[in-house]
């Protein structure tokens, strides 16, 4: 098997950007054809491959920047049996436990190496730290995102998986189920409160260490969107009632919708923004500690659709009943503490993400327009945003859209 | 903090030559020999007014032969002496890599643990001068895979001043590096310093992000750049190893534990050495521990550049220590 | 209904909203909201119970006058049938 790295492509490369796959996991590869396209400072070259085979598995996908040296792909020569059974090659379902790309030379004895009716899996990079860790904590690696050099997950990364699997399984006993005896209960609050307390701990530390951060703020007439509400939920029986953090998280996701750069993450030391909006609701417990799951897709859902989700992630949230994807997929975040009578939120922006959207209360206000001063219940947004990502010219045009927005809630 | 913390200040050569001075005083079997340690004064000038203090007969001028006189050395030694061997620097100590590994460290063994080998062996280590090649290179490591002998490596004025009469004291030979970058070095040292312990490394900053560990002339660079990082909300812990052999490794695998990462920075060669020998101890010991792969710093594996340039290229540097632990850390 | 039949009956839907909340602290003329630590949308929720358990629909511009457990049973004993 030969390892097809990221070439040097000059005495001064030290990374590249693989911009495009010209081949893909079983085609057949020889001497000089051109397999990937790799960006670097000096353009756009194509990549050359020095073996002649099949190629087995590719490791870096389109997108990513890598250092020079980094193993790209793997070829195997031909006959040799895959070590991974690529999905996309049809044969695969019908020979279920034979590696799929065996060619009709291999030898049985050569399969020994697989597990029979298991497909071989990809190595996940874990740092031994990690490993111990998580097998300390209980967490499935498969499951965790690492955050490491080529993805390797470290100690970090389980700690954040420990804190969410908690946060899926907050202890909020349901009415119909026996009471639990206080003196059972306290403690298992407890140690729930630890685990979440370190969680929050170790994505806040990692914040404020790594992330410069960038406020900005602007206070927002809320006059005509609460005469809009008002007069919507007049209309409506209670259990359709909208509250206005709706129309504030649905003018997040069209305010993003013209600021992109703030909606994504901050990962191997470039900005990623993500075409989806999933917004990440800062939702406090009782019980102390906070989790922020996401509300997916938020701009392609309506004020009514969106009320929804918020109740059914409230109440599941209540009931420790959130879903991963819930818990992982967040691609900006929105604090709202308006409940508490605060006035200003300034946020601390959880790592990838590149920026928390932060709301107070709406309090009645004295507020200069055209040259009158009149009383207005006025809202002071805040975004908190990194500075490696963005800069306060796009926060700026982001609050501004925000205003604009949350001045027409109808058209929300 | 000492009741009466009367410090003096002086150089490392100084404290050096105080230690020389000490032992001669202490001690009328202890005797220093070598190339011109006498009449020259030491080419590194560490034994300047010895030979006018001492005599001819305690400062011993010798020809220019390493082999006969680190033999004379073990010979002394084996009949009842303390003497104390200059060899200018360390390239030319494989001259008498004979007699240090065939003879000091192995007569003790050979002999049925008849006869000790109470010799101490100074010599001048590392590059960085300007003196091309064939004095310039970090051998330290090499001694330190060899039984029998025990590897001192001062980096600090303390050390200077405080090894050399405990070696003395040891049974068995003792090799004492001296990093020739450090002779000019200058600071503070309490007036009645004394001997100090050979067999422990120290933390000389603490730390929680991130253990570098290293020796004689690069704990600086260590130092300079855990400064650095600290700016940047990065905790380096600092580990002098002042020993290579035999390598305290309860002292780093602790820190390992404690900071989950870390770098050695070793002015010798990377294949085969000391900081190879330390990554491997960290794997055996502290695995599990490991958050991210052991890195090292070490010289470029050239002979020595004269050039100052290529020299300093070549040399293990503060910048590249803050560059790798900020890559390590990812920030 | 009785006045101790609402009480009950809020202090059901109350506990189904804010389980961990200790309802036994909460005295006549606490202030509901803040004694229990129940947000925005906690209330909207407990609102809701309250309709589907005694019928009575609250319109917003009712909130204000509901601070307390004790305007909570007036409010609900004058309405509910």
């Amino acid at each position: 098997m030969a390892e097809f790295r990221m070439p040097s492509l000059g005495a001064d490369m030290k990374a590249g950007t693989l911009v495009a796959w010209r081949v893909k996991p079983g085609d057949r590869v020889k001497r000089g054809d051109i397999i990937a396209e790799v960006e670097t400072e000096k353009g756009l070259v194509e990549v050359e491959v020095f073996e002649e085979g099949v190629v087995d598995q590719i490791f870096v996908q389109s997108g990513e920047k890598v250092p020079v040296g980094t193993v790209l792909a793997m070829i195997r020569p031909e006959g040799m049996p895959a070590a991974s059974a690529p999905p996309e090659v049809p044969q695969a379902a019908v020979k279920e436990h034979v590696p799929a790309e065996a060619g009709p030379e291999v030898k049985p004895g050569l399969e020994v190496s697989h597990l029979p009716g298991q497909p071989p899996e990809r190595r996940i990079r874990v740092s031994p730290l990690a490993r111990k860790l998580a097998a300390e904590l209980g967490i499935d690696l498969s499951t965790v995102q690492g955050t490491g050099p080529m993805g390797a997950i470290e100690r970090a990364d389980v700690e954040r998986a420990a804190a969410k699997r908690l946060a899926e399984k907050a202890p909020t006993p349901s009415v119909s189920e026996k009471p639990v005896p206080p003196t059972m209960e306290k403690p298992a609050a407890t140690e729930f409160q630890i685990g979440m307390r370190r969680a929050i701990a170790a994505a806040m530390s990692r914040s404020n260490r790594e992330i410069p951060h960038y406020y900005l703020e602007t206070r927002i007439d809320m006059s005509r969107a609460l005469r809009w509400l008002e007069a919507e939920n007049q209309r409506r029986s209670i259990k359709e009632r909208l509250l206005p953090a709706v129309l504030l998280i649905k003018a997040v996701a069209r305010a993003l919708g013209e600021v992109p750069e703030l909606n994504g993450y901050w990962i191997d030391d470039r900005l990623q923004p993500q075409e989806a909006i999933h917004i990440g609701f800062a939702i406090s417990l009782r019980q102390g500690g906070l989790v922020v799951p996401a509300i997916h897709h938020v701009d392609l859902k309506s004020l009514d659709e969106l009320m929804e989700a918020l109740r059914d992630l409230i109440t599941r949230v209540r009931a420790g009943r959130l879903r991963s994807s819930e818990m992982t997929d967040a691609t900006i975040t929105v604090t709202n503490l308006g409940d508490l009578g605060v006035e200003k939120v300034f946020g601390v922006i959880y790592p990838p993400q590149v920026a928390l959207v932060g709301f107070g209360k709406i309090t009645e206000q004295p507020w200069a327009e055209n040259g009158m001063i009149g009383i207005r219940p006025v809202l002071t947004a805040t975004l908190a945003a990194d500075h490696r990502a963005t800069d306060g010219h796009q926060g700026g045009r982001f609050l501004e859209a925000l205003n604009r927005y949350l001045q027409e809630a109808a058209k929300l | 903090m000492k009741e009466n913390p009367q410090m003096i200040r002086l150089t490392y050569r100084e404290a050096v030559r105080e230690a020389i001075r000490e032992a001669l005083r202490k001690d009328d079997r202890v005797f220093l020999m070598g190339e011109d340690v006498g009449r020259y004064g030491g080419c590194f000038a560490v034994s300047k007014g010895l030979l006018q203090e001492f005599g001819p007969e305690r400062i011993r001028d010798t020809p220019l032969s390493e082999s006969a006189f680190v033999g004379a050395g073990i010979g002394a030694a084996m009949g009842g002496m303390r003497p104390i061997v200059e060899i200018m620097t360390v390239n030319f100590s494989l001259l008498a890599a004979d007699q240090i590994l065939n003879n000091a460290a192995t007569i003790l063994h050979m002999s049925g643990g008849q006869f000790n080998i109470p010799l101490v062996i100074r010599m001048a280590t590392g590059g960085g001068r300007q003196v091309a090649a064939q004095h310039s290179h970090s051998l330290e490591g090499w001694y330190a895979h060899i039984p029998g002998i025990k590897v001192l490596t001062p980096a600090t004025l303390e050390d200077a001043r405080g090894m050399l009469w405990t070696a003395l004291e040891d049974p068995d030979p003792v090799l004492i590096f001296e990093n020739s970058n450090l002779y000019n070095m200058e600071g503070q040292l309490p007036a009645d310093a004394g001997p100090v312990d050979i067999d422990r490394a120290r933390v000389r900053r603490p730390g929680s992000d991130v253990t570098i560990i290293t020796y004689s002339a690069s704990l600086f660079k260590a130092l300079d750049a855990a400064e650095i990082l600290a700016r940047e909300g990065i905790d380096a812990e600092v580990i002098d190893l002042r020993t290579l052999r035999p390598l305290d490794q309860e002292t780093f695998l602790a820190s390992v534990t404690k900071t989950h990462r870390a770098v050695i920075v070793d002015e010798g060669w990377r294949s085969g050495s000391i900081s190879a020998e330390i990554a491997a101890r960290i794997m055996e010991g502290a695995f599990y521990e490991l958050d991210a792969p052991v890195e090292r710093i070490c010289s470029v594996e050239v002979p020595m550049p004269y050039a100052k340039h290529l020299e300093q290229a070549a040399l293990p540097q503060t910048e590249t220590i803050v560059t790798t632990i900020k890559r390590m850390m990812h920030s | 209904m009785t006045e101790a039949q609402i009480k009950e009956t809020i202090f059901k839907v109350l506990g189904r909203i804010a389980p961990e909340a200790q309802l036994d602290k909460l005295a006549l003329n606490d202030n509901l909201r803040e004694t229990l630590d129940i947000d925005s949308f906690d209330y909207l929720q407990f609102l809701i119970g309250l309709n589907e358990e005694l019928g009575v629909e609250i319109p917003e511009a009712d909130y204000g006058q509901l601070t307390t457990l004790a305007d909570l049973i007036r409010y609900l004993s004058a309405r509910v049938r």
